[in-house]
């Protein structure tokens, strides 16, 4: 697979890490709400098709981003930075 | 009824030309039954298997989107063991162990049990102190282990790297004598001919659609090939868990993952053990057929392709040969993928849910295969019974609301992806 | 295995100038350069040249590619064995020896065969009917039998003495395959500019072409290669298969460089893998003939028709000279004229009654018989081929002599590499043959594999297909294409054939490597193994070395006949790669021995070797275990090192710590964040130990950070989790908190670290630091100073990880070994020595210092005895899981430590805890985590975790270890077992 890094370009996916959904939101530091860090920590969509996911570009910027990817085929579409709009 | 399969039977085909008869019958769905298992793999089968003949439940559908086996029973790489550390999870595989010991003839279809022993490698003295934990716990609970100096790993699998070479140098071992390989396929072809027998509906080519409600109990599955009411419903259906919960409108603690796995050419007797490298996850043994049959990590992100990335393939090809140099030599024949839950402590689920009727087996990250039997056992009592069998009481959806996760290797909670 | 030479006079594409000498199961033979050790053979008269799998009958070569089933052999000798090579693709080399497999004691007279008598009772899946009396695990006495008879050839447990590399490449265009398609499409997109690949598995180009007798078509070839030389944005390899398509247009490839000698030159590799990287594919990889299905088809002498001309016109050998040729489409007459021209007597049986009035007149011109309407039954002849029984409509039971038997049961264009990336391919009725389901976005198909199973029709889809894939990537040529030279045209290749009959008698073999006949299909058909997953598993087809090259879809329409369903109904397996076998070698490439994983080392490294440290694995990280100034082993060697840093002073490389720089004006808010205690109030010129949860309140990581700012602290991890942090600070601050103005920075390669520990510490550093106030006043214990000496900066903290005054440093790498040796020589007269990691993780444990044992991802802050650290005023990560009712119980296992009550006996490491009155038995209350031997207490210790933790101080306790049959009493203690109050660290 090759993942389109938004400020280095297309690079082989061992350079980067996986983190997994990026839709969930993570609940606001201090939040003590112990249900939404439950559901925020340990509960995934794992949808089988369209996905935005955390991606780190560990071997190159070290940047995190979000990756638009189609679970069931692997091939990947549009890259966000966090907290663009759109990124999730 | 079936043919009983025996020496003398193959004895008496060979001589008449008779031919055998179907090993499971081919059914048409009815529209109600006691209970629906969504999921015909080794542990949907193994459920209506043990419903039917331990609970005397036989008005039973097992739904197969695909053909039956065509998931991670015919795709793992056959081993079997209970060298298994936290209290709960010891005695759940050392039940599934004992279960594979007696399962061809309680099938009486020959499923090729191979105890030829595991040897667990350690490379750092801190390693040996977490393999011996591990061997003292199974020893404690009356599971054979052994624990091995380097010398003794030496005499026993002499063609592994002792050289100067090796980057992780080999400190010794823990052997488990009982643990081995057992034949995939038949695992699954067995239950479905023995559940077969006793009345339950195998239906392949039947994708359940959604889920029949009442409030909060289900009541029944739509399905490919039309609604079908059930009294209970069990899903067993791993790799895809979470699609198939999300029909009933439910969140899973499961992320769905590649994990590949590796065959090579076949060639008389090489390696006679399984044995699990220490430094990286990776194992392997050699199948009856004669290909040597070795496992990884996973490709480290969600997928439901069922296909792997090539640096995964020299990865594993990296560990093989850094375990077993001469393996250098020998050529991979196939490697394919299978989709597996992985879950945030690495222990699977069998459970009722928060809907009355609906049970869940799943999340089995890397140890579905071994656990087949005994998940069959543990999920039709508590289908059954509808109350979790007291062997897997820890495994409940609501572990991580309480704070009683099962982390067995160890992983942590985000480095399981890497 | 000899019947006099094969070869013609003359002719073929071998150099007759470049003869080679080569073995076989001890004995010389000869070939020529651009043989195949298959064509060698057959040149030299071979005839059986290996068992099959399971009845071990006799067989001889089938055809003369990567689809062979039978011909294979175990090449080379000690750590150079290679078993299960095909002889159909063995460049012959110089010196090549070869042995043949899986027969004893040869496979011309194999004892094995004598199973083949009992192949009623072998049927498909017999062993799963049997085996399993007369007791549980009874199948583990008939196992080793078994397995010894199973298997292919034998490999060596020596090491393979070759080398092996990788490599990436890009290109614009990849072209795979290079016959007539794949040439045309890598010229057409050549010529557009395009930076075009093409990769062929033979060690020549040609593909089809190679198998023809026509001067034109080798003109072509030449032309052709003329015309890809000349193009210089154009890469050819040769000797190059493409093992497997991956996501984003990845190919892998293998190259082998085995075509000089048999062994690689010294340093040379003896293959690479390439990973290739293409914007837009070109499929060209061919098709592979089908053999026809009949009672004995297995027999020596029946060869594939396309093979039995390849040998003829690649490689001059002619291998009968009463030939039979039983096809089911026009492309195997090719082979008949080809034989008759080259002076055998030939007979066509085509299966057909309607044939061409064109190849009926050539048929009349080369004086070939033709039997139309015939349809072959079975072969005749044991060791060879000595005749065929055929069927004609008015006669059932023909019979002819023949020492050859050319048989074709149609094309099967190769679709793995296509469909690995999960378009399934469909089946053509027109054809009977499986094309491509489509392509994915920048994939194209050209030639044979399309279907386009003609020359002329291969050419002209091939560079539309290369065209197309230039286009793809923004290529478009500047003038016409030029125009495809036209070669011999076949009729129909292929046409509609008829299945293979479900009834043949006897055997009838499908899949030739692995023995499933007819009867095995019809029998995995009778019991409902009828999906085509199901078959093939059940019977074992299409899984041998060839993965059903020539079996599977004359097993798909049997198995549809038998269903009575079409065969496009009946599914097809899922073509899995590699497209032929590749070795673990060169998948692994240089990442073998001591380089299979990258080594850290320290910046002491050097020194620590040239100085007698035994080094130790501690992850990436190669550590210094213990110096051999305190003795020979790491047991006793330890000890002396500890009374050296417990007496006098000890100096030690902790250079591996994370080390990460943070800086920023939200510095402080941020780490107060990410540790449970709290930093904000942290003052300058001061250090505090710290630990940062994961979001699930399992602790993550601990160490110290010093504030040499306001807006700047130097925060370090342990060894093992130094990348795992990192990572984690990068995550928070660039997602979640993206409102905080924070920088974090690895240092950990940049920095040397040291610690200097022992009550004579200070004085050590005064030695080597005169002018430095180092007064409990000026750097008083937790203290932190940044200081310059002789223009290197030089972090010092006042930190102990000991329990004795010890100092950490910190300099920049390149100075490492000038500090460290600067200590060691100023300090000299104190009796400074350097101690290792073993030495290390001791003292810390009589200190109660928790490390990588009790930090396994598995527990609490609580659990850990450090509950008291967390500042729950302010939110920080993990508190509200933390929470959780399970983590708050009582009892849960939680720190101790542990005093050996047996003078005779040791703690161990992995050690089972029970209380007194306990069962040994169970999952106990807890385990040992790390053990030492104590200098000052003069005993083991250990630290443990516990059920219930330290309400139990005090309490025997059972330490069980029934691995080595071990139960040693011990007491429940604190874990800290020295200096409870900390006045060594405050003098």
């Amino acid at each position: 697979m090759r993942i389109n890094c938004p400020h280095c370009g297309e690079r082989d996916y061992k350079e980067f890490r996986y983190a997994g959904d990026a839709v969930k939101t993570r609940p606001a530091l201090g939040d003590a709400d112990l249900r939404a860090w439950h559901d925020y920590v340990f509960l995934f969509d794992n949808p089988k098709g369209a996905h935005r996911e955390y991606w780190q570009h560990v071997l190159g910027c070290r940047q995190w981003f979000v990756l638009e990817r189609d679970t069931a085929t692997n091939v990947p579409g549009r890259t966000f930075r966090p907290r663009e709009r759109g990124s999730r | 009824m079936r043919d009983r399969y025996s020496a003398l039977a193959l004895a008496r085909h060979a001589m008449t030309g008779a031919a055998w008869p179907r090993a499971w019958r081919s059914a048409e769905p009815k529209s109600t039954y006691d209970v629906v298992i969504i999921g015909g793999g080794g542990h949907g089968l193994a459920t209506a298997y043990y419903l039917a003949s331990r609970h005397g439940i036989t008005n039973v559908a097992v739904l197969e989107r695909n053909h039956i086996g065509s998931g991670n029973v015919g795709r793992n790489t056959t081993l079997v063991r209970s060298n298994y550390l936290l209290d709960g999870n010891t005695q759940f595989f050392e039940y599934s162990l004992k279960l594979w010991e007696g399962l061809s003839h309680e099938l009486n279809y020959n499923v090729m049990l191979s105890q030829r022993g595991q040897v667990v490698l350690g490379h750092s003295p801190a390693q040996m102190d977490v393999l011996a934990r591990k061997g003292n716990i199974m020893r404690l609970n009356g599971i054979d282990a052994e624990l091995l100096d380097r010398g003794d790993v030496q005499r026993l699998l002499p063609y592994l790297d002792y050289s100067t070479q090796s980057r992780f140098p080999i400190h010794g071992g823990v052997l488990q004598r009982r643990a081995g390989t057992v034949r995939h396929d038949a695992v699954a072809w067995g239950y479905a001919r023995a559940a077969s027998a006793l009345g339950v509906d195998i239906i392949e080519n039947c994708e359940v659609t959604g889920f029949r409600r009442e409030g909060d109990r289900v009541t029944g599955v739509a399905t490919s090939r039309g609604p079908i009411a059930a009294g209970r419903t069990a899903i067993s259906v791993a790799g895809h868990s979470s699609q198939v919960a999300a029909l009933a409108g439910l969140r899973l603690p499961v992320e769905s993952h590649l994990l590949q796995a590796f065959v090579s050419e076949p060639i008389k007797p090489f390696v006679n053990h399984v044995i699990s490298f220490g430094a990286e996850l990776f194992y392997i043994s050699q199948s009856d057929k004669g290909g040597l049959v070795f496992g990884a990590h996973i490709d480290g992100f969600n997928s439901y392709t069922q296909r792997g990335q090539f640096q995964q393939v020299q990865t594993a090809a990296e560990c093989a040969v850094a375990l077993i140099p001469s393996i250098s030599r020998l050529r991979l024949l196939r490697h394919w993928g299978g989709i597996q839950d992985m879950t945030p402590d690495g222990s699977p689920f069998i459970c009722r849910t928060p809907l009355a009727n609906l049970y869940f087996n799943g999340g089995w990250c890397y140890q579905g295969f071994k656990a087949t039997p005994a998940a069959g056992w543990c999920l039709a009592h508590t289908v059954a019974n509808d109350d979790e069998h007291p062997l897997v009481r820890h495994l409940g959806l609501d572990r991580f609301e309480r704070g009683n996760g099962h982390d067995e290797y160890a992983l942590g909670l985000w480095t399981y992806r890497q | 295995m000899r019947a006099g030479s094969r070869r013609l006079a003359s002719g073929g594409q071998i150099d007759r100038k470049r003869p080679l000498r080569f073995s076989l199961d001890g004995r010389e033979y000869a070939g020529y350069a651009g043989d195949t050790l298959a064509s060698a053979l057959l040149a030299n008269g071979a005839r059986v040249v290996g068992r099959s799998f399971k009845y071990h009958r006799p067989r001889g070569f089938l055809s003369a590619g990567v689809e062979e089933p039978n011909g294979l052999f175990t090449l080379g000798g000690g750590g150079r064995t290679t078993p299960n090579v095909p002889g159909t693709v063995t460049e012959l080399v110089e010196g090549l020896t070869a042995r043949t497999q899986n027969g004893w004691p040869s496979v011309n007279f194999d004892l094995m065969s004598v199973l083949s008598l009992a192949a009623p009772l072998l049927g498909a899946g017999f062993y799963y009917k049997t085996f399993m009396g007369p007791r549980r695990g009874s199948w583990e006495f008939y196992e080793p039998f078994i397995r010894r008879a199973a298997g292919l050839g034998r490999a060596t447990h020596e090491r393979d003495s070759d080398r092996y590399e990788t490599r990436y490449a890009h290109t614009d265009v990849l072209v795979i395959g290079g016959g007539p398609a794949g040439v045309c499409a890598a010229l057409a997109a050549g010529a557009t500019g395009a930076r075009v690949l093409l990769v062929e598995q033979d060690f020549l180009l040609g593909g089809g072409l190679l198998l023809e007798r026509e001067a034109g078509a080798r003109r072509w070839l030449e032309d052709a290669r003329a015309a890809l030389a000349r193009l210089p944005n154009l890469e050819v390899l040769t000797r190059a298969t493409a093992l497997g398509l991956y996501d984003g247009n990845t190919v892998a490839l293998l190259e082998r460089h085995d075509h000089e000698q048999p062994d690689p030159r010294r340093g040379a590799a003896r293959e690479t893998i390439t990973t290739v990287h293409a914007r837009a594919i070109v499929f060209a990889t061919g098709a592979a003939e089908r053999p026809l299905v009949f009672t004995d088809n297995d027999r020596p002498g029946v060869m594939l028709a396309a093979a039995v001309r390849g040998y003829l016109n690649r490689h001059a050998v002619l291998l009968g000279r009463q030939a039979v040729v039983a096809t089911s489409n026009d492309s195997a007459w090719e082979t008949a004229f080809d034989l008759a021209f080259a002076g055998a007597s030939v007979t066509v049986l085509d299966e057909c009654l309607d044939i061409s009035a064109e190849l009926l007149e050539r048929a009349r011109v080369a004086r070939v018989r033709v039997i139309p309407g015939a349809r072959v039954q079975r072969a005749l002849g044991g060791k060879w081929v000595r005749g065929v029984k055929f069927a004609t409509q008015r006669d059932p039971a023909r019979r002819l002599e023949c020492d050859l038997l050319c048989v074709s049961g149609g094309w099967s264009p190769a679709v793995h590499l296509s469909s690995h990336g999960g378009i399934r391919p469909v089946y053509r009725q027109d054809i009977d043959a499986f094309v491509p389901g489509g392509f994915a976005p920048g994939h194209f198909g050209a030639g044979a594999m399309t279907g386009a199973l003609i020359h002329v029709e291969a050419l002209a889809s091939g560079q539309g297909a290369g065209l197309a894939a230039a286009g793809h990537v923004g290529h478009v040529p500047d003038r016409p294409p030029p125009r495809v030279p036209v070669t011999p045209v076949l009729n129909r290749p292929a046409r509609p054939t008829p299945a293979p009959v479900v009834d043949a008698p006897g055997k009838a073999f499908v899949d030739f490597q692995n023995d499933v006949t007819v009867k095995d299909v019809r029998q995995a058909h009778q019991e409902g193994f009828e999906a085509v997953e199901h078959l093939k598993r059940y019977t074992t087809l299409g899984m041998g070395t060839d993965q059903g090259k020539t079996s599977n879809v004359n097993a798909l329409r049997l198995m549809a006949a038998l269903r009575g369903i079409e065969t496009s109904a009946a599914g097809t397996t899922t073509f899995r790669p590699p497209f032929t076998p590749v070795s673990i070698g060169a998948l692994a490439g240089r990442n073998v021995g001591h380089h299979f994983r990258p080594v850290r080392r320290s910046p002491l490294h050097e020194w620590h070797v040239d100085h007698g440290a035994v080094m130790i694995e501690a992850g990436p990280w190669l550590r210094a275990w213990y110096y051999r100034w305190a003795g020979a082993t790491p047991e006793t060697a330890y000890i002396e090192e500890m009374r050296l840093v417990r007496g006098g002073v000890g100096l030690s490389d902790v250079s591996s710590l994370g080390k990460i720089d943070v800086q920023g004006p939200d510095a402080a808010e941020f780490l107060n964040r990410v540790y449970v205690n709290d930093y904000a109030r942290l003052a300058v010129g001061k250090a505090r130990y710290g630990v940062m949860l994961n979001d699930d309140a399992t602790v993550l990581d601990d160490g110290t950070t010093a504030r040499f700012a306001e807006t700047r602290y130097f925060l370090t991890t342990t060894t093992a989790q130094a990348a795992e942090v990192m990572s984690r600070l990068e995550f928070l601050l660039q997602t979640a908190w993206t409102d905080l103005n924070v920088q974090v920075v690895s240092l950990t390669d940049q920095w040397a670290g040291m610690s200097i520990a022992g009550p004579k510490a200070r004085a050590a550093l005064r030695l080597a630091f005169p002018e430095l106030d180092l007064s409990d006043e000026a750097l008083p214990h937790m203290g932190c100073r940044e200081i310059e000496v002789e223009g290197v900066p030089l972090r010092l903290s006042r930190l102990s990880f000991s329990g004795e005054l010890a100092f950490e440093l910190y300099v920049p790498a390149d100075y490492g070994a000038a500090l460290w040796e600067h200590l060691l020589a100023s300090a000299a007269p104190l009796g400074i020595r350097p101690y290792g990691l073993e030495a290390l993780a001791s003292l810390r444990i009589e200190k109660g210092h928790v490390a990588g044992l009790e930090l396994d991802h598995r527990n609490t802050l609580d659990d850990l005895g450090l509950g008291k650290m967390a500042r729950t005023s302010k939110p920080f990560i993990g508190r509200e899981l933390r929470e959780r009712p399970e983590l708050r119980a009582a009892g849960r296992w939680s720190l101790v430590g542990l005093e050996c009550l047996e003078p005779a006996a040791r703690l161990r490491g992995g050690a089972i805890l029970f209380a007194a009155a306990d069962r040994i038995e169970g999952h106990g209350r807890g385990y040992v985590t790390s053990v030492t031997w104590s200098t000052e207490l003069n005993r083991f210790i250990a630290l443990a975790l516990y059920q219930g933790g330290l309400v139990h101080v005090g309490e025997e306790i059972i330490c069980a270890y029934p691995l080595k049959g071990e139960q040693v009493r011990a007491r429940i203690v604190s874990p800290m077992f020295i200096d409870a109050d900390g006045e060594r660290l405050r003098v």
